[in-house]
């Protein structure tokens, strides 16, 4: 790299980046803690959150041409020390990551002052920094037991951060004990193939994993570790039958807290999940490309339906918009099932571009909540003329959810039946349109009620504050400008799938 | 010249950014009237050639493919929009106002579209301008079918860029030409053309919706939709031969739908369905003198058909209905109104000198020349039966036969004047049709002015027209049924139009039938999944911890076995 020719304390800090990127929010989360102003909380936390987008930005447009960092923590070399490993896949997450952190955080000022106590203000950002710390070291390290620690980091912080919803509704308590349960059971499942796969192999290091996996195929430990270990990221994945956590998790977590998961934590999981499918295990194993072709796939056209319908039937923005997350995480385990470069490309694309939409319309949830008390379709009825700028935003959203041409969404559709149709599945390809029918049939109904209805009662209802119109209308131009400009998206998903697909050599 | 470099469309797009922020009525109706005249100007003075290339997502698109084919329905298009803006010059409703442009403009942008993509962008533009012209109304029917409207309209987007994406695939070009029905490819975007154009039984959102929208608006959506279709299908489809038995249908079955309808805005919906059906055969026979004949077709038709709604619209702006039983008697009062409706139904009836003439005779003349001499047949049957329901009906009960006791005003002037020059313009292309032969796709070596043309014309509506006058007298016409002299010879001419009237009853119940039974179909359908996937249904329930873990450890078992088996 040309780094080391440079002076060596730039060079040091610039080489030193892939940790940095994780190490900025996890230092700051207790500094949060121990200066304990509440002023400073979320200054702090916002400025965490924004040197570390910047660190993505930076390592992604060092990898987008295909090269691959590896770091050693500590100085310790690979296999036996911790490895952290940036190629342009983990990039785009990183960049992904923080980009809705920087977004979802001035908005949560307004959300989390109204939905939480003050005193718990500081705990709050500080938790939120945390998740932020374990979603990035979950996408930069190259450790596979790292990726468990990282995970649980994550979880954990997640978990407390839903229930804070409990000071609005305290079903946000059982909510949390559920995906508690839950994401239990999958880092259970996760660690117990992660040990199998140790047994096999012998180390932890996904590389080494990767290298000495290619001739045990027929190994039965190797196998079982993969069953574990897809089930167990299939749950925070929420593929579809082990989606159950989520609905109530994002319907009753407080609006940022959903702004901010939705968005990002079922993407690294699914990060998570192409990673090990494809540079861990190979995709020319028999076992993978049964799982995929016999459950993945098949699951992923159910949730696409199925999650669709109930979505259709909510009588609750929030609960729908959940229900359409799991739909459209169909969307991107169908990318995967596909096995082929476009495939995967697709999914890292709907990856990127799902996650804008859906933080934009959440933080449009938000809003509503904070200014008409509920997310009801019956609160927000009329709420179009009242809130003009919060509505027009959700609409844009809501487009790219259905994936019309010029949004971000069609974008990651078009790619997604370009592959279908590149294997030949017309059926598929007929499957991915008609089930964008239904969220036209569900964003449709959120509009009718926004600008269709009058609205209820004299109450003179206040536009947004600033301060959350302005990050919400950041995602949802954003909508518009990646459904118009491709280049960034379609060429680092593209690097990114290349990568993956290289499966072990792309480790090395 | 700068003015190549902007795509036509671009210009209405922009001039309806603009329109919402001006503040003034009379600067906003100069806006409406002004754009058109630019953009007819811009389209006229381009030459031919490809222009406004542009590159997106890896797909190589071409904004502006100006050819012949094009620069007449763009020419047109523009013309539309212009006495459609002057017509609505008293509208105050900037929604109103911004559909109609945006609706011209991805007209023209389709028209202009050198690509697939491109043309579907602006196929699902026009889609959903011109709902809000529907919806404009604001009333529940309205809403209602502004809804019906845009899921068929939007669909036959959706079913275009099915069939661009499978075509892409299969040739590897987005280019739109003449293509070949025969792959899913080209049968889907030959079917979503069809919807668009209203091919039998998938005509019904035309006659649900025109009548729905607003008096201006009907004239405005009267244009650009169907004609759009023709286009779309004379670029690509044409000489496929199905189209010629497909039109020969359209142009049939309408008429008896007209006939007994009571509400004339619908009789004009169902009147300018079996024109389409003219244009669609032409299409189909695809020699060049077919072709001209459809293109000129679809140029007049636009023009006479405007100016029908046009005058209806009037009326039913005055007196607040348009249904013919409430009607009558209305030359009184609205002299001038009668007159362009007259010259409207001269020229829809084709009879000479006015330019349903000039153009209609292409097409039949082209039907007879290829040899199918049934379709021929079938078409002058139907230009009959236009004579009967659009070139007499809509004028002798709206404003002549008895009187209603309504004395409305006269129209106000700038529908005047929308009127008088649309009917100058269908009288001057009647009388000296040479400029618009001119602009046709291909030469023109056509004489309307032949004895036989002109005899032949006239000993039809003469007969039609005199056996309407003895209907009327002897009072069989269909809405008028008494007690009559049974004479052999009346008998005949009544039980024609009692067996059409019977047919037609026959045809709408099968239909009802048919549509109640997919009705309930759907019902439960519906039913059945809002119990499971409703909120109280199976698949949404989420509480229960143990169901979860049962999941999973399903799921993981599952699993297990697949990755075991050794396949």
């Amino acid at each position: 790299m040309t780094t080391e020719n440079i002076h060596h304390v730039s060079a040091s800090l610039g080489d030193h980046l892939p940790v940095l990127v994780v190490l900025v929010p996890f230092v700051a989360a207790p500094l949060l803690v121990f200066i304990g102003s509440r002023r400073l909380a979320w200054s702090i936390a916002f400025a965490a959150s924004a040197i570390s987008l910047v660190i993505s930005f930076l390592l992604l447009m060092r990898v987008i041409g295909g090269e691959v960092i590896s770091y050693h923590l500590g100085g310790w070399a690979p296999p036996l020390g911790i490895e952290y490993r940036v190629d342009a896949a983990n990039a785009f997450v990183l960049l992904l990551v923080t980009a809705i952190a920087v977004v979802v955080l001035p908005f949560a000022r307004e959300s989390v002052r109204a939905e939480i106590p003050d005193r718990q203000n500081t705990l709050f950002y500080a938790l939120f920094l945390l998740c932020l710390t374990g979603l990035l070291g979950v996408a930069v390290t190259g450790d596979a037991f790292n990726v468990f620690v990282f995970l649980e980091i994550s979880s954990l912080a997640t978990y407390v951060l839903i229930a804070q919803g409990s000071y609005r509704d305290k079903r946000a308590l059982t909510a949390s004990y559920d995906y508690l349960i839950m994401g239990t059971i999958g880092a259970t499942f996760f660690v117990i193939g992660l040990g199998l796969l140790y047994m096999a192999t012998g180390t932890l290091n996904m590389a080494d994993i990767a290298e000495r996996l290619v001739d045990q195929a027929g190994n039965r430990t190797v196998r079982a570790a993969f069953a574990f270990i897809v089930v167990g990221i299939g749950l925070k994945v929420a593929i579809y039958p082990l989606h159950l956590w989520l609905p109530n998790a994002y319907t009753f977590a407080p609006s940022a807290v959903t702004a901010f998961v939705a968005a990002t934590s079922t993407k690294v999981a699914v990060y998570v999940l192409m990673r090990f499918m494809f540079s861990v295990f190979q995709p020319v194993f028999l076992f993978e490309v049964n799982t995929l072709e016999f459950i993945i796939l098949p699951f992923a056209l159910l949730a696409m339906f199925a999650a669709s319908f109930i979505a259709v039937f909510q009588s609750d923005f929030k609960r729908m918009l959940a229900y359409s997350s799991i739909a459209q995480i169909g969307y991107m385990l169908l990318g995967i099932a596909f096995l082929t470069e476009t495939g995967l490309t697709a999914a890292i694309v709907h990856l990127f571009n799902h996650g804008i939409t859906k933080a934009a319309l959440f933080m449009g949830v938000g809003i509503y909540a904070l200014r008409l008390g509920g997310s009801f379709l019956d609160d927000i009825e009329g709420a179009g003329r009242r809130m003009p700028w919060t509505s027009a935003a959700v609409v844009i959203a809501g487009l790219s959810l259905i994936g019309v041409p010029g949004t971000a969404g069609f974008i990651s559709k078009w790619v997604l039946v370009e592959a279908a149709l590149e294997k030949g599945w017309w059926l598929i390809a007929i499957l991915i349109v008609a089930s964008s029918l239904l969220a036209v049939i569900y964003v449709w109904r959120v509009i009718e009620v926004l600008y269709l209805k009058a609205p209820k009662g004299d109450v003179i209802v206040k536009e947004a504050p600033l301060s959350m119109l302005l990050p919400l209308w950041v995602m949802a131009l954003a909508c518009v400008y990646f459904g118009l400009d491709t280049d960034l998206t379609i060429s680092a998903a593209r690097a990114a799938a290349e990568g993956l697909m290289a499966g072990t050599s792309g480790m090395r | 010249m700068m003015i190549e470099l902007i795509p036509t469309a671009f210009l209405y797009i922009a001039a309806a950014l603009i329109l919402p922020l001006l503040p003034q009525t009379r600067a906003r109706g100069a806006l409406l009237l002004l754009v058109p005249l630019l953009a007819a100007w811009q389209v006229w003075m381009l030459p031919e050639g490809i222009y406004a290339r542009t590159e997106f997502f890896g797909l190589n698109l071409e904004l502006m493919r100006v050819d012949k084919l094009s620069r007449v329905f763009a020419l047109i298009f523009c013309l539309a929009a212009f006495l459609g803006n002057l017509y609505a010059w008293h509208v105050n409703d900037r929604v109103q106002q911004v559909a109609a442009l945006v609706y011209a403009g991805s007209a023209i942008g389709a028209v202009f579209a050198g690509d697939l993509m491109t043309l579907f962008f602006y196929w699902e533009g026009t889609a959903i301008a011109s709902v809000f012209l529907i919806w404009a109304r604001r009333t529940e029917g309205a809403y209602h079918t502004g809804m019906r409207y845009l899921i068929i309209q939007v669909g036959s987007g959706v079913i275009l860029l099915a069939g661009a994406a499978l075509y892409w695939r299969e040739t590897g070009s987005m280019t739109f030409e003449t293509m070949t029905l025969g792959s899913p490819a080209t049968w889907l975007i030959f079917l979503s053309f069809g919807i668009k154009c209203a091919f039998p039984l998938l005509h019904n959102w035309l006659q649900d919706s025109y009548p729905a929208a607003t008096v201006t608006g009907t004239v405005i959506l009267s244009a650009f939709t169907t004609k759009l279709a023709v286009y779309a299908l004379a670029r690509g489809f044409a000489g496929t031969e199905i189209l010629i038995y497909i039109g020969a249908i359209m142009t049939l079955f309408p008429i008896f739908f007209a006939e007994i309808e009571n509400d004339l805005r619908r009789v004009l919906a169902y009147s300018l369905n079996n024109q389409l059906g003219f244009m669609v055969v032409g299409i189909g026979v695809g020699t060049e003198m077919a072709l001209n004949g459809t293109v000129s077709h679809a140029f007049a038709h636009i023009l006479y058909k405007a100016l029908l709604f046009m005058s209806v619209g009037a009326v039913l702006y005055r007196t607040g209905t348009s249904k013919a039983s409430e009607l009558g008697g209305l030359y009184r009062t609205m002299p001038k109104t009668a007159l362009f409706c007259l010259v409207g139904a001269a020229s829809i009836s084709a009879f000479p000198l006015f330019s349903g003439f000039v153009t209609k005779s292409l097409i039949l003349d082209a039907t007879a020349s290829q040899h199918y001499p049934i379709i021929w047949g079938v078409l002058v049957f139907a230009s009959a039966g236009v004579l009967s329901h659009s070139g007499i009906k809509i004028p002798f009960f709206t404003f002549f036969y008895h009187d209603s006791g309504l004395r409305p005003k006269e129209a106000p002037a700038h529908m005047l004047w929308a009127m008088g020059i649309t009917a100058a313009l269908c009288i001057t292309i009647g009388i000296y049709p040479d400029p618009l032969y001119a602009l046709l796709p291909y030469e023109v070596v056509f004489h309307p002015y032949t004895i036989g043309h002109v005899a032949g014309q006239l000993q039809l509506l003469f007969f039609a027209l005199l056996a309407f006058g003895v209907l009327m007298r002897t009072g069989i016409h269909p809405p008028e049924i008494r007690a009559v002299n049974l004479d052999f010879d009346w008998i005949y001419r009544r039980a024609l139009p009692r067996l059409i009237a019977w047919l037609a009853v026959v045809v709408t119940r099968l239909w009802h039938a048919h549509s109640a039974f997919w009705q309930r179909r759907m019902l439960g359908i519906y039913q059945r999944l809002y119990a499971s996937h409703g909120p109280e249904g199976r698949m949404a329930q989420v509480w229960p911890t143990g169901s979860m873990v049962l999941w999973i450890a399903v799921l993981l078992g599952v699993t297990l076995v697949v990755s075991f088996l050794k396949f």
